[in-house]
C-alpha cells in the first residue's frame, strides 16, 4: 500500500522533472525527484532487507521477536540446518541440472530456428514463423494438463528431463534469435554461398561466431526461467528425490509453517535467490535487454 | 531473388529437357527448404509435443469425463459433450474464481503500469546520477524467484511480523493480513505488482527513449506546458509501448497462479482463488475434464481480452 502513495508522489514530480529537463532543467525539482525515487528504492528493497536479514537470526531469537527488523546477533545457524536436514543440496543439484539441460537446448534450438526464419527464403517461413507467435500466446494454464498426460505416457513423470523438456525449446529464444540474426547483413552470407560453402557450413562458420550477444541473451533468459519455474516441476516433481529449489522450498516451507520456523524458510528463500540477483547484477545488460526485447520473462 | 527463380520454374522447364539454369535454381531451393526445416526441427518437436497437440488435447479433454485414474484405462473415458462447461457455469466455487481473477487484472494491471510508467518517467527525466543503481533496483523483483518472494511476504504479513510491528509503533494495532477475507487479495496483489512493475518500468523506459528529443523541443518553444507536452506527446506517442505492456500484464494477471497459491492457496474461504488455481485444484483432485474445461475458459478469456486491447488501443488514424 505504501508502495502505491510513494509512487503517486513521484508521478507528479516526475512530470515536473521530465518537462522541464526537456527545455533546461530547474535546480528546485531535482532533489524532490531524487527523493522520491531512493524512497522507492528503499520499498523495493525492503523484502530483500527483510529476507536476508530474517535468514541470519538465531530461531530463538525470531520466537521472541519475530517484527524486529535488524537482526541482534548473525548466525549461520539456519543455512547449516538447510543443508544438512532439510535435504537442499540435492534440490539445488536438481535445479542446476535441470537448468542446464534448459540452456543447451534453448541454445541448439533457438540458433538454428531463428537463424533459418531470419536469413533461409523457403516455402512455409510464414507459417514457421506464425508457430513461433502462438507459442507465446497460448497460455501455460491452458496446456498443462495435457502436457501432464504426455510426460505420464512418455515415462517421464517424476524426472528431471520431464521437468525439462517442455522448456527446451522456448519460443521467446527464437525469437531473440530471429531478431537478432536479421540484424546480420546479408551479403556477409550470400558471400560465402557465391564462394560454393554449404548452408551447414554458412550456418557454423560465418552465422554462429557472429550470434554471440544473441547466444549470451538466451543463455541467461533460459537460466532464469528454468531456475524460477514453479508450477511446472510442482506438477512433476513427485517424489523428493526429483524436487528442483523452488517445489522443494515450498514443501519445506509448508512443513515449517507448522512450527514458524522462519529462519528456516529465509534461508532457504536466500539460497534460491541469491544466485539469480548475483548473475542479474553481474549481466544486468543481457537481462534487461533480453526482457526489453520480448516483453517475456 | 531465388524466389523469383522459383516462381518462374515450373512454368519455364518442360520435364526432361536437360538442367537448365531455373531448374537448378528450384533444386536449390527445394533443397533450401530442407534445410531450413531441418533447422527448425528441434522447436518445432517441442512446439508439436508440448504447445500444439496440448492446445487440441485440453479441448478434447474438456469434453469427456476425463480423470486423473483413467490414465491408466483410457477407454473408460466417455464423451460427454458440453457437459463439464455447463458444470462450470453453475459451480459457484468457479463463477467466484472468475469474480476474484477480474479483481486481479482490474487492480494489478493500472496499479502495475502505473508504478512502472511513472518510474520510467522519472528515470527518464535527464537525470545522470544514479540512474544505472535507480534502474537496477526497480528492476531486481522481476528476477527474484516468485517462491522466495512469496516466504519473506507470509514473513512480514504474519500477525507478529514486521508489518504489523511497524503499525503497532505507530499506534495501529496491526491484522492477521493473510487469514482476512478482505486483507488477502490486497497483499497477494501487492507482491504480484512488486514482481512486474519492473517490466513494465524497463518497456516504458525504452518507449520513451525512442521519442526524438525534438518534439518536446519544438512543442516548448510553441509554449506547451509539461501538462500538455506529457498529455499531447508523450502519451500518444507511446500508445504502441501502452498497448503492449497492457497486453502482457493482462495476461499474467488473468493467469495469475503463484502469487494466491504460494500465500494464502487461494484462502480465507477461496476470497484470493484464481481461475488458474481452480483449474489446479480441479487437476489435484483428479478431474481432469473439468480442469481442462476451466483452462479452455482461460485460453479463450486470453485470446478476447488480447484482442479488445488491440482494438481498443489502436491508433485512430
Amino acid at each position: 500500500m505504501t508502495a502505491v502513495t510513494a509512487s503517486q508522489n513521484t508521478d507528479l514530480t516526475s512530470h515536473t522533472a521530465t518537462a522541464r529537463s526537456a527545455v533546461r532543467p530547474r535546480p528546485v525539482a531535482r532533489p524532490l525527484l531524487y527523493a522520491a525515487l531512493v524512497l522507492c528504492a528503499l520499498l523495493t528493497l525492503l523484502p530483500f532487507v527483510w529476507g536476508i536479514g530474517g535468514s541470519l537470526r538465531s530461531l530463538d531469537e525470531i520466537r521472541s521477536d519475530p517484527g524486529a527488523l535488524v537482526p541482534h546477533h548473525f548466525t549461520l545457524d539456519n543455512f547449516t540446518r538447510l543443508f544438512r536436514t532439510q535435504g537442499f543440496g540435492r534440490f539445488m543439484v536438481n535445479s542446476i541440472v535441470v537448468a542446464a539441460m534448459v540452456v543447451v537446448g534453448n541454445i541448439v534450438a533457438a540458433s538454428a530456428a531463428g537463424y533459418a526464419l531470419a536469413k533461409l527464403e523457403f516455402a512455409g517461413r510464414r507459417l514457421a514463423f506464425g508457430a513461433v507467435m502462438a507459442a507465446m500466446m497460448v497460455p501455460f494454464t491452458a496446456v498443462f494438463v495435457p502436457q501432464f498426460v504426455l510426460t505420464v505416457d512418455m515415462g517421464l513423470a517424476d524426472t528431471l528431463a520431464g521437468i525439462a523438456l517442455p522448456s527446451l525449446a522456448m519460443p521467446m529464444s527464437v525469437f531473440i534469435m530471429r531478431q537478432y540474426a536479421s540484424s546480420i547483413p546479408d551479403e556477409l552470407l550470400e558471400a560465402a554461398r557465391i564462394d560454393g560453402a554449404g548452408e551447414f557450413r554458412i550456418f557454423f562458420r560465418i552465422f554462429l561466431p557472429l550470434a554471440g550477444p544473441a547466444v549470451a541473451t538466451i543463455t541467461i533468459m533460459s537460466f532464469l526461467n528454468s531456475w524460477n519455474f514453479f508450477i511446472w516441476p510442482l506438477i512433476v516433481a513427485q517424489s523428493t528425490s526429483s524436487y528442483t529449489l523452488p517445489v522443494g522450498l515450498a514443501a519445506t516451507s509448508q512443513a515449517a509453517a507448522h512450527v514458524t520456523d522462519y529462519g528456516l524458510m529465509l534461508a532457504g528463500a536466500v539460497v534460491v535467490m541469491l544466485p539469480v540477483l548475483v548473475l542479474f547484477l553481474c549481466l544486468q545488460r543481457y537481462f534487461v535487454q533480453g526482457i526489453a526485447g520480448t516483453g517475456m520473462r | 531473388m531465388t524466389t523469383t527463380l522459383t516462381r518462374r520454374a515450373p512454368g519455364t522447364t518442360p520435364r526432361g529437357r536437360p538442367v537448365t539454369a531455373p531448374a537448378r535454381a528450384r533444386h536449390r531451393s527445394l533443397r533450401r527448404t530442407a534445410v531450413a526445416w531441418l533447422f527448425l526441427a528441434p522447436f518445432l518437436v517441442v512446439f508439436l509435443l508440448y504447445t500444439a497437440i496440448p492446445t487440441v488435447a485440453a479441448l478434447g479433454f474438456s469434453l469427456t469425463d476425463l480423470h486423473g485414474a483413467d490414465l491408466r484405462h483410457p477407454f473408460a473415458v466417455d464423451f460427454t459433450g458440453l457437459e463439464n462447461y455447463l458444470r462450470l457455469f453453475q459451480d459457484q466455487t468457479f463463477l467466484r474464481d472468475i469474480l476474484n481473477t477480474a479483481v486481479f487484472v482490474a487492480v494489478g494491471v493500472p496499479l502495475t503500469m502505473g508504478v512502472g510508467f511513472a518510474l520510467a518517467l522519472a528515470l527518464n527525466s535527464g537525470i545522470r546520477r544514479l540512474r544505472g543503481l535507480f534502474r537496477t533496483v526497480f528492476f531486481a523483483p522481476v528476477v527474484t524467484n516468485v517462491v522466495a518472494a512469496a516466504l519473506i511476504w507470509q514473513y512480514a504479513f504474519n500477525p507478529s511480523g514486521t508489518v504489523n510491528k511497524v503499525l503497532g509503533a505507530v499506534g495501529f494495532a496491526g491484522p492477521n493480513w493473510l487469514d482476512d477475507q478482505h486483507l488477502a487479495m490486497p497483499v497477494v496483489i501487492l507482491l504480484g505488482v512488486w514482481r512486474n512493475f519492473g517490466t513494465a518500468m524497463v518497456l516504458f523506459l525504452a518507449g520513451l527513449q525512442s521519442i526524438p528529443q525534438d518534439v518536446y523541443e519544438a512543442a516548448a518553444l510553441d509554449g506547451a506546458g509539461k501538462w500538455r507536452q506529457l498529455r499531447h506527446i508523450t502519451l500518444p506517442l507511446l500508445l504502441p509501448t501502452t498497448l503492449m505492456v497492457s497486453v502482457l500484464l493482462t495476461v499474467f494477471y488473468l493467469q495469475v497462479f503463484d502469487e494466491p497459491y504460494l500465500l494464502t492457496n487461494g484462502g480465507p474461504l477461496g476470497s484470493t482463488e484464481s481461475v488458474a488455481l481452480y483449474t489446479y485444484h480441479q487437476f489435484g483432485v483428479g478431474e481432469f475434464g473439468v480442469s481442462s474445461a476451466a483452462s479452455f475458459v482461460t485460453l479463450v478469456l486470453v485470446a478476447l481480452v488480447s484482442v479488445v486491447q488491440f482494438r481498443l488501443l489502436r491508433p485512430r488514424a
